[in-house]
């Protein structure tokens, strides 16, 4: 799942890097609330560990053997900021120094496996061990599996990577310049290999890893350990919710402010025609499935007055500019899941006080 | 089959470390590479594997794995080795994923067997693709065997890395090998202590275990670090030595690098 030097174009490199980064950015500094001085070592051991893990040749049932990445354990024992760095890390040690993986697709690296692969591997064994006790056998099975998925979802992420290559890049006679398959052949010939031995190494030593550390030292399983040292440096130390939220109503209003800008794209979105876009081939696209079949499926004819929407392709009827409309769509959906949201809190916190005075 | 498991990792492990030794070894030759600032080879090279991956045409693709070979030669890496470790390598792993790719792009049809058709357009494809990942790889290799890693480290400093994400990758570094030691240890004395065959579920039992007694060392020896890191006063300031300077001649070759770069992107646009 190394993608080398040369397989992806410098622009998807580029937006992989910026992906990564902002990952990374993430993660440190949600481990410099903690204790930078606690983490450096941590990490970095820890990185040390994951380098080690991924040498391990593993012996899979069927007679063939496999490596694994550690992703599983790193997002388990370290949590999902922990697990993203000491992988990360892992990945540009061993592009840097042992030349495995590339260093244009460093970043496309570190997105699939590290972030993709941490964010999955600790969704997949929380949701899957939740309310377990320690040495409950669930978090085995929870383990197998996170680390099967986690490892799944991040090759699926390098098949698009190499799918989308032959889309975008090619010269004026149609050659691709970069991964050669298209999606249809892509993602089929990566996840072979990955839902049938990668996968399977990777559910195996995250499975037996857990079930070891259930027996030999369950307290690495108890929290994860980053966490444990939040709770020894106290929260003082830890930044004021506050500022965090303003910056997110920040985000939401400049993305609402930006809303306008598809606009300016030229077609219509891929797959979202009306059945009057597609009889009169509203962009290439369209046409294209057009010349394939003339009229609109009746299914879809039929189908699509089921529901008329107050806000037809984001442009109230009394609003004559598309930009001003478009403005005024964003911010009604941020207001209506806003009451949505604030309905849904209060009827959570009355039946939690219920319940705590019952 | 029984031992296959811990021989090959072990293998693994003891090829992991001849390498680095040999990088080592490499880095310390009085070659071309070897004699420019570090922070320049890191430019320079990274400069040719993005004019490598911009390039659009064959001609300059071959330019740029020309000008690999001779920087090899001039830095005094064997070519034997790069054959062995990098062309060989890639020419099997990218040389099987290209193959298809001659026969199933669309295009203009050159040769015709039975159902098989080789396509002009897939047959570049392919090339373009080989030609391009053994280049890239070629120059990567060169920039880790011609700089020892402390200089890569302070390289990535001065181009503005941050503090803490050198010093992990400093720790990183030198815990890698004390694991890959202590795993090798475990993986020795283990093969010492067996007698006869295996069955397939014991070895992955075992593997495991031995990763999960790693895993409990890996947060000893943490622990024992932290400790170590705060008895000399460590704040969680990062300082680096910084004892790099640069002459005439390491301006003229980033000069010389950043241009070939340019002038290969411009020409294979």
């Amino acid at each position: 799942m190394h993608i080398p030097d040369g397989y992806l174009s410098p622009s998807t490199c580029a937006v992989l890097y910026a992906g990564a980064a902002s990952g990374w950015y993430v993660a440190l500094r949600r481990l410099k609330r903690v204790l930078l001085t606690r983490v450096v070592p941590l990490i970095s051991v820890f990185a040390a560990f994951s380098f080690v893990v991924m040498m391990f040749n593993l012996p899979l049932p069927g007679g063939t053997t496999g490596h694994a990445l550690g992703v599983t354990i790193a997002a388990i024992v370290l949590g999902p900021s922990g697990a993203i760095l000491a992988l990360s890390i892992a990945l540009a040690i061993q592009a840097l120094f042992f030349g495995d993986g590339g260093i244009s697709t460093l970043g496309a690296n570190c997105f699939n496996m590290a972030i993709v692969g941490s964010l999955v591997a600790y969704g997949a064994y929380r949701l899957m061990s939740a309310r377990a006790a320690v040495g409950d056998r669930r978090r085995i099975i929870a383990a197998g599996i996170a680390g099967y998925v986690a490892v799944n979802a991040a090759a699926l992420c390098a098949a698009m990577e190499f799918g989308i290559q032959p889309m975008l890049f090619h010269d004026a006679s149609g050659t691709p310049l970069y991964a050669p398959y298209r999606l249809g052949v892509a993602i089929p010939a990566m996840m072979i290999g990955h839902l049938t031995f990668a996968g399977m190494a990777e559910a195996v030593i995250s499975a037996g890893i857990v079930a070891y550390l259930q027996v030999a030292d369950p307290a690495l399983l108890s929290r994860s350990l980053t966490l444990s040292y939040t709770s020894l440096v106290g929260a003082a130390k830890l930044r004021p919710v506050a500022s965090s939220t303003r910056r997110l109503w920040i985000a939401v209003a400049m993305l609402m402010l930006l809303t306008p800008l598809g606009i300016l794209a030229a077609g219509t979105a891929w797959g979202e025609w009306s059945p009057a876009e597609l009889a009169r081939g509203a962009s290439s696209r369209a046409a294209a499935v057009r010349s394939l079949r003339p009229e609109a499926p009746s299914g879809m004819q039929r189908l699509s007055h089921l529901w008329t929407a107050p806000f037809p392709a984001y442009a109230p009827a009394f609003v004559r500019s598309r930009g001003f409309g478009y403005l005024l769509s964003a911010m009604f959906g941020v207001g209506l899941l806003l009451c949505l949201s604030l309905a849904a809190q209060r009827v959570l916190e009355r039946q939690r006080r219920r319940r705590a005075a019952a | 089959m029984s031992g296959r498991f811990l021989e090959s990792t072990a293998m693994g492990f003891a090829r992991a470390i001849t390498r680095a030794m040999e990088s080592e070894r490499i880095a310390r030759q009085r070659g071309l590479l070897q004699r420019l600032d570090p922070r320049v080879r890191v430019v320079g090279l990274l400069s040719l594997i993005l004019a490598a991956t911009l390039t659009r045409k064959i001609g300059v693709v071959a330019a740029l794995f020309g000008v690999a070979v001779l920087l090899a030669i001039l830095s005094r890496v064997s070519l034997l080795l790069l054959l062995r470790r990098v062309w060989l390598v890639v020419l099997a792993f990218t040389g099987v994923i290209a193959l298809p790719a001659i026969f199933i792009t669309p295009g203009t049809v050159m040769a015709r067997t039975g159902a098989l058709q080789v396509t002009e357009q897939g047959l570049r494809t392919a090339t373009l693709l080989v030609l391009r990942v053994e280049t890239a790889v070629s120059l990567c290799s060169l920039l880790v065997l011609c700089t020892p890693w402390a200089m890569v480290l302070q390289s990535l400093r001065a181009l503005r890395l941050p503090r803490e994400a050198v010093a992990m990758l400093a720790m990183t570094y030198r815990y890698v090998f004390l694991l890959v030691e202590t795993a090798s240890q475990m993986f020795e004395s283990r093969r010492s202590r067996r007698v006869g065959i295996l069955p397939g579920a014991e070895q992955r039992r075992m593997a495991a275990r031995t990763a999960g007694v790693l895993l409990s060392k890996t947060v000893e020896t943490s622990n024992e670090v932290y400790l170590a890191m705060q008895s000399r006063g460590f704040r969680g300031e990062v300082e680096t030595l910084s004892s790099l300077h640069m002459t005439m001649w390491d301006y003229i070759g980033l000069l010389l690098f950043l241009l070939a770069g340019a002038f290969a992107a411009w020409i294979g646009r």
